[in-house]
């Protein structure tokens, strides 16, 4: 139990001591998706190989291993590199091993713990030139990010809070709780820049002054990590990787705006963070660094943690307030704004995960530190999460205003499978589709506003050329139809006619005039709907028209689909050549719309043919086609 | 209605001191319990906690992780987030279902061994498509045959129990 600044400062120095007498730490990411890929078993094969060889082995940064330079063994959060794991990374030269098995870790531990040689087999390779890479830092995937907010993502043991300790953790509330007032901390962050990284862009430091002028005897804090933008997962990996950031950030606000109280909000899909955090919450209140009088400052700080239970709707401010109320989590007007009165009556702050974890290195470092990433409106690093038909999926944190080409093709390595590059979604259900004219456009807040998209929460989804940009925009309005909490007209009433012209659309069933009506209820959505859920809702929509509009026109006027993806609006063919004439098509068609002679090439008649795609699915010599 | 069941119910309340706030916690537990929420116990819990039926009800059929219909003793999955559907998750659930023979709108095989749902997003975007089998197994950069080896896998494990034990 810490009680003093000077016993937290002796603590940590003893805690750095420790971590410079580490020989070596191989650090084994847990994060979901490589302990899906495995990683676990990795981790336990590391431990016991290592101490099997007589060597002392640690998985707490506190633990006893019986000897001067012990090995630390420890699971991390997430790396970002999702898609080559498990991954591996050893300090302290950081040297980055992808697709570890546990068959590996032999050879790891014989060659490069041992006797300090690469195993070059399972490093990373240099896709144009073939050359092994060393060093994480060197990957072209990691090269051009700066880590901020993920910091310690990959870095640090997230269920040791020493290990937090050590790299510097609590010293932000530690140095403000002695040395700083609520406005100065207010003051600093509104210097900083530091805008909402939840999607909105509001800029904190002016949201906390509102909150900090209420008066009340009771304020909040919650913390939305109520990620459910189908496609981003950075609060996720924040939230597993360095809970302890996010307690952190949570008692700076807290502090800052006059709040006692927190409650970090959850979604129920991932078990992992919420395991992760409740376990910060225990070890920070042992150690008397979250809890009653913090630091003997009078200063009193409490977390509590909530799940949520699947609403996409709930990532809305008022929503999630009334879901931690125990309510059906539906939004209601502004003002009053939550920062007035929020949770229960009372003025409530709520921050995104993200942004509560730019604001320990923003308290260390100073807000002008901070401006020194970014552009001068959008000022600091936003992650994104890399997904769809790149070469290289994963969490990525960059400065504000790069491009979106080096996003792609640097960063991302280009797109899979030599594909041609489409489009990119940007912003989730909320954001735009972008095409080849914007990737020189800087990706900050307003820049990706003016084009009709928007940051979000980052979601960035890259689609190749066989993705049809109707069935994308059809693809959103559905989740937003489905998520959609009913409460105001234009969006729930909006959102499902929208979707039906879509489906519309994609059948091959609409005319021009659907065009016309689509654009048109997608802007009394946008204006008419109560909170942001409806109010963007419609920019898929509009985006897609905007930019893609002949192949809407393909769609109502040819009835095609150039993408080819949409079923309804393809014609089953057979090669003459490739057909071997087994008849298994034939035999498997529902419709009964294939004939032939035995051993003789096949044939469809296209108006019976119901377009299932079964004999597609079923022909073993390819010979059925699409066109 | 054995009253042992309202016993495990009233535990939970309890637990909770009966607070409206923690309704969604409460209705998350029974539901643990239960696989679901039958009618009867969302009528008991609002009773016990001197809400309206409607309030629970409400709350019940707001939030898609609850369910008013018995699940499947294995619910698998599918991610439907935008990465897992550009990347074909469509075929996918497509595969599951055939293979199960659900018929449209329908998520339970009626022997209640296998739910399959879609889900907006896991988060785990980078080992798109993904499929979860009861929140527990993650499988990565599934395709629909690779699916369907792990559906086999399941049902050998539900047709041999004793060997296993």
């Amino acid at each position: 139990m810490i009680k003093t600044r000077q016993e937290y400062t002796t603590y940590q120095t003893k805690l750095k001591a420790e971590l410079a007498r580490e020989k070596m730490r191989v650090l084994v990411c847990a994060g979901t998706g490589c302990v899906a890929n495995g990683s676990l078993t990795v981790y336990e094969a590391f431990e016991q190989k290592i101490k099997a060889k007589g060597l002392p082995v640690k998985a707490q940064l506190l633990e006893e291993a019986g000897g001067h330079e012990p090995y630390a063994v420890n699971i991390s959060g997430c790396h970002g590199f999702c898609q080559m794991g498990p991954l591996v990374r050893i300090e302290p030269s950081g040297v980055f091993y992808h697709h570890v098995k546990p068959g590996d870790v032999d050879e790891i531990i014989e060659k490069h713990i041992l006797n300090n040689q690469l195993v070059e087999r399972l490093l990373y390779h240099h896709p144009a030139t073939g050359q092994a890479v060393t060093t994480q830092d060197q990957i072209p995937f990691y090269q051009k990010q700066t880590r901020v907010a993920l910091e310690h993502c990959g870095r640090i043991n997230p269920d040791d809070i020493n290990d937090y300790i050590a790299h510097g953790g609590y010293k932000a509330i530690t140095e403000i709780l002695f040395e700083k007032t609520p406005e100065q901390i207010i003051d600093e962050v509104l210097a900083s820049g530091l805008r909402g990284r939840g999607g909105g862009g509001f800029p904190t430091g002016k949201k906390w002054q509102f909150a900090r002028a209420a008066t009340s005897d009771k304020k909040y804090i919650i913390c939305n990590g109520d990620e459910g933008d189908p496609g981003a997962f950075m609060d996720r990996s924040v939230m597993e990787g360095d809970p302890h950031r996010v307690l952190e950030g949570m008692m700076i606000a807290g502090y800052a705006i006059g709040a006692d109280e927190g409650y970090i909000y959850v979604r129920a899909e991932y078990p992992l963070a919420v395991k992760r955090l409740k376990r910060a919450v225990v070890a920070a209140e042992e150690m008397g660094l979250l809890g009653y009088n913090i630091l003997g400052t009078g200063f009193s700080f409490k977390i509590n943690i909530k799940e949520g239970a699947g609403a996409f709707v709930c990532g809305e401010e008022t929503a999630l307030i009334a879901s931690i109320e125990g309510q059906r989590g539906m939004p209601r007007p502004r003002p009053p704004f939550p920062a007035n009165k929020g949770l229960w009556g009372c003025p409530t702050i709520i921050n995104n995960v993200e942004t509560l974890a730019n604001l320990p290195p923003i308290i260390i470092n100073g807000g002008q530190w901070f401006r020194g990433f970014g552009t001068a409106g959008s000022p600091g690093t936003k992650t994104f999460a890399l997904a769809g038909q790149v070469a290289h999926t994963g969490l990525v944190e960059i400065p504000m205003g790069m491009s979106l080409r080096e996003m792609v093709f640097e960063i991302g390595g280009g797109l899979r499978d030599g594909k041609q590059f489409k489009a990119v979604q940007i912003g989730g259900p909320s954001g735009g589709c972008l095409t080849e004219a914007h990737l020189d456009l800087p990706l900050d807040y307003e820049a990706l506003k003016q084009v009709g998209a928007m940051i979000g929460s980052g979601g960035l989804v890259v689609m190749g050329q066989d993705t049809c940009m109707v069935e994308v925009a059809k693809f959103f309005m559905g989740f937003v139809q489905n998520e959609s909490c009913g409460k105001c007209v234009p969006c729930r009433e909006g959102t499902r006619r929208m979707l039906e012209l879509l489906t519309k659309i994609t059948r091959g069933q609409a005319g021009e005039e659907d065009l016309a009506l689509l654009e048109e209820l997608a802007l009394v959505v946008q204006d008419g709907s109560l909170c942001g859920l409806g109010k963007t809702a419609p920019n898929p929509v509009l985006t897609t028209l905007r930019y893609f509009r002949h192949e809407y026109e393909a769609h109502v006027r040819d009835k095609k689909c150039p993408a080819g993806v949409c079923k309804a609006l393809q014609d089953y063919y057979i090669n003459q050549e490739k057909c071997k004439g087994c008849g298994l098509c034939a035999k498997v068609c529902p419709a009964e719309a294939i004939a032939g002679a035995k051993k003789e090439p096949h044939a469809i008649d296209t108006a019976r043919c119901l377009k299932c795609g079964t004999c597609i699915e079923k022909c073993k010599f390819n010979a059925i086609y699409t066109a | 209605m054995q009253p042992r069941k309202f016993e495990k119910l009233q535990e939970i309340i309890n637990k909770h001191e009966g607070k409206v706030s923690h309704l969604i916690a409460i209705l998350q537990e029974v539901q643990a319990e239960y696989r679901y929420l039958p009618e009867e116990v969302l009528t008991y819990v609002a009773t016990a906690m001197g809400v309206s039926p409607a309030t629970v009800y409400g709350v019940a059929t707001f939030y898609a992780q609850f369910s008013l219909v018995p699940k499947g003793k294995y619910i698998i999955r599918v991610c439907d987030g935008t990465a897992c559907h550009v990347r074909g998750a469509a075929p996918i659930n497509f595969a599951l279902r055939k293979e199960l023979a659900l018929p449209d709108q329908q998520q339970t095989t009626d022997d209640l061994q296998f739910t399959v749902e879609t889900v907006s997003c896991l988060g785990a975007c980078g080992l798109a498509p993904v499929v979860t089998i009861n929140d527990q197994e993650v499988h990565g950069q599934m395709t629909p045959e690779g699916v369907l080896a792990v559906l086999a896998k399941l049902q050998a494990r539900e047709q041999q129990p004793a060997e296993q034990a």
